[in-house]
């Protein structure tokens, strides 16, 4: 297994073509490296829905993945207007997307509740004007 | 159950994959909701949906769909065409409704 692998990605702002990409690559990169297919499932998931965020609401911003055999980090940084009210933003059905994102099947306030499900910790830290970074933690199982 | 045998069945064109028709499918998920869509398709699928733009293709490779089947007459975005082409996504298209292809495909044993 690759212990400490580090991966760094940059996601484009409002480029919906490209969004899924990091994902994709990462999840080739799982694959190869031989995790089980839940974990890859797992991070595929809460990385798209982490991209697509980051497309639709917050200018772009990087993605970082450290792999090792214990857990997978993924940490996403956005240079976004940031969450105003996080607790808010983690309910399902709650989106402040517009509805030309709507309209491409996005914007159902289902992003942050996905990640969460999706990861086995999670964590936002955020400032208004600033952008938000949300750190998510998969822990790979014997 | 081929995507082959399925199109067949369901008169169901090709956009993209036709090369790949000998590909397997099993189960099935109807949605156009992408976030639900991607935590609900599970390998192998089918995904039945009327969304037409280019994030359909990064579900379904994400989510390891068989095949993609756009219902109602709804026609895929060229961009989205060549990202399936590119990919290596089935996808498929017809008139059919995504009831009439979910009864079509049980009855097919899917």
């Amino acid at each position: 297994m690759a212990d400490g692998m580090k991966l760094q990605f940059v996601v484009d702002d409002g480029d919906f073509t490209r969004a899924g990409e990091t994902s994709s690559k990462v999840k080739k990169t799982l694959t190869q490296l031989g995790f089980s297919p839940e974990v890859i499932r797992k991070v595929a998931i809460a990385m798209y829905e982490g991209e697509i965020n980051m497309v639709i609401h917050a200018n772009g911003g990087t993605i970082d993945v450290e792999i090792s055999s214990e857990k997978i980090l993924i940490i996403m940084q956005d240079r976004g207007p940031g969450i105003a009210d996080i607790e808010r933003a983690m309910q399902a059905g709650f989106s402040t997307a517009d509805s030309k994102v709507r309209e491409l099947g996005f914007g159902a306030g289902m992003g942050l509740p996905n990640m969460k499900k999706y990861s086995d910790e999670m964590e936002i830290t955020t400032e208004i004007g600033k952008g938000t970074c949300v750190k998510l933690t998969i822990n790979v199982k014997g | 159950m081929t995507v082959s045998e399925i199109a067949k069945k369901l008169n169901l064109a090709y956009y993209a994959g036709e090369n790949l028709s000998g590909k397997n499918a099993k189960g099935c998920y109807i949605g156009d909701l992408l976030s639900l869509a991607m935590s609900r398709v599970m390998a192998d699928n089918v995904w039945i949906t009327i969304q037409t733009n280019i994030n359909v293709v990064a579900v379904a490779s994400l989510a390891e769909a068989s095949c993609v089947i756009v219902a109602d007459g709804c026609v895929p975005d060229d961009t989205t065409i060549e990202k399936a082409k590119e990919q290596g996504i089935i996808l498929l298209g017809g008139e059919i409704s995504a009831f009439d292809a979910a009864v079509a495909l049980s009855e097919m044993g899917i």
